[in-house]
């Protein structure tokens, strides 16, 4: 006989709670741990290198980088200080739960105070998949356009908070920040916003403030 | 292509379901999409043809139903659901608007052939 079964569960469902295990256990090492998301050159690599440069050798800051290819960016994590670890998601647009956990297994978590995870340079599909890190930060740079909330609602929808990076290139180019906020605080009304340029460092000791205080 | 991923996970959740309820067949899969998540419906029927090919759920027709996003105006409180996201209100141009509905994503039911000896309610 032919039978209708209700499920009404999230089709994600499997990695939420794969998730869910990773932040068990970044909880029970007493890690704080970002996942830090971005189109590809927004900058997610040097905020990084910028926020290890304040926040090392005071406190002992872990790397985890998704690439589709390569070791640049955790080599750079690394020559910065960081304990680092790449993972290449072989041609995946995103990084998710399961990849995230077999990086922390590379991880000396008890040695560790903050874990940074930079995901795969994309707005639209690390935004699906929730690694178990305590806060999700979003990278735009004023050269990708105001238009992007627009264009990523989902991306936008799902963060903690939000770094507008290279503002220093403003008087440059056509960017009206009236506009892109007002996508922004549509679709995320409590989000943190940091405007910065990590070139000049302008802006830079309010995120770091944030990222300090976990 | 993070479709073939949610494709993966869809499956998943479906065989899962469908075995615990000890389906001999499935036969449609009803899906709900929130305009406001990223999944786009045929690249999840594209790969979802590739997975389910050797398993109980190959033939199973993938129904998605779409929920529009809806802003909801918090001055005047009209609601509407622009094609892409708006930043005024197209009624008293206030700039206050919410999101009010289009996040869902989720595997509403599964339609299944069962053997009648199991007990449920009929279609």
């Amino acid at each position: 006989m032919n039978v209708n079964v209700q499920v009404v569960e999230n089709i994600m469902s499997a990695n939420e709670r794969l998730a869910a295990e990773n932040r068990k256990t970044l909880d029970g090492a007493d890690v704080f741990s970002i996942n830090i998301m971005a189109s590809p050159g927004a900058g997610k690599t040097s905020l990084i290198e910028r926020s290890l440069e304040t926040l090392l050798p005071g406190k002992n800051v872990a790397v985890i980088d998704g690439d589709v290819a390569t070791s640049i960016d955790a080599d750079r994590a690394a020559a910065a200080g960081a304990q680092a670890v790449q993972i290449n998601t072989g041609g995946n647009c995103h990084l998710d739960a399961v990849m995230l956990q077999e990086g922390l297994a590379q991880l000396d978590l008890e040695n560790i105070d903050m874990l940074i995870v930079e995901n795969v340079g994309n707005l639209i599909c690390p935004s699906a998949f929730d690694l178990g890190t305590h806060k999700s930060v979003l990278i735009a740079s004023v050269p990708e356009g105001d238009d992007k909330p627009y264009k990523y609602p989902a991306m936008y929808r799902g963060v903690d908070a939000l770094v507008i990076n290279k503002i220093d290139l403003l008087p440059y180019i056509p960017f009206d920040m009236d506009y892109f906020k007002q996508g922004v605080k549509i679709l995320n009304p409590d989000l943190q916003i940091f405007p910065l340029s990590c070139q000049t460092g302008e802006g830079l000791p309010a995120w770091l403030k944030w990222l300090e205080m976990g | 292509m993070h479709e073939l991923a949610i494709a993966r996970h869809l499956l998943e959740l479906t065989l899962e379901h469908a075995e615990e309820n000890k389906a001999t067949r499935i036969d449609q899969i009803n899906i709900v999409i929130g305009q406001l998540s990223s999944f786009v419906d045929e690249s999840i029927q594209f790969y979802w043809d590739m997975l389910s090919d050797d398993t109980l759920a190959r033939g199973a027709t993938l129904n998605f139903s779409y929920v529009p996003m809806e802003l909801t105006c918090k001055h005047c409180q009209h609601s509407f659901s622009p094609e892409e996201l708006a930043h005024i209100c197209p009624q008293c141009e206030s700039l206050a608007l919410e999101v009010t509905a289009g996040d869902q994503c989720y595997l509403e039911s599964i339609d299944i052939d069962t053997p009648e000896s199991v007990g449920m309610e009929k279609v």
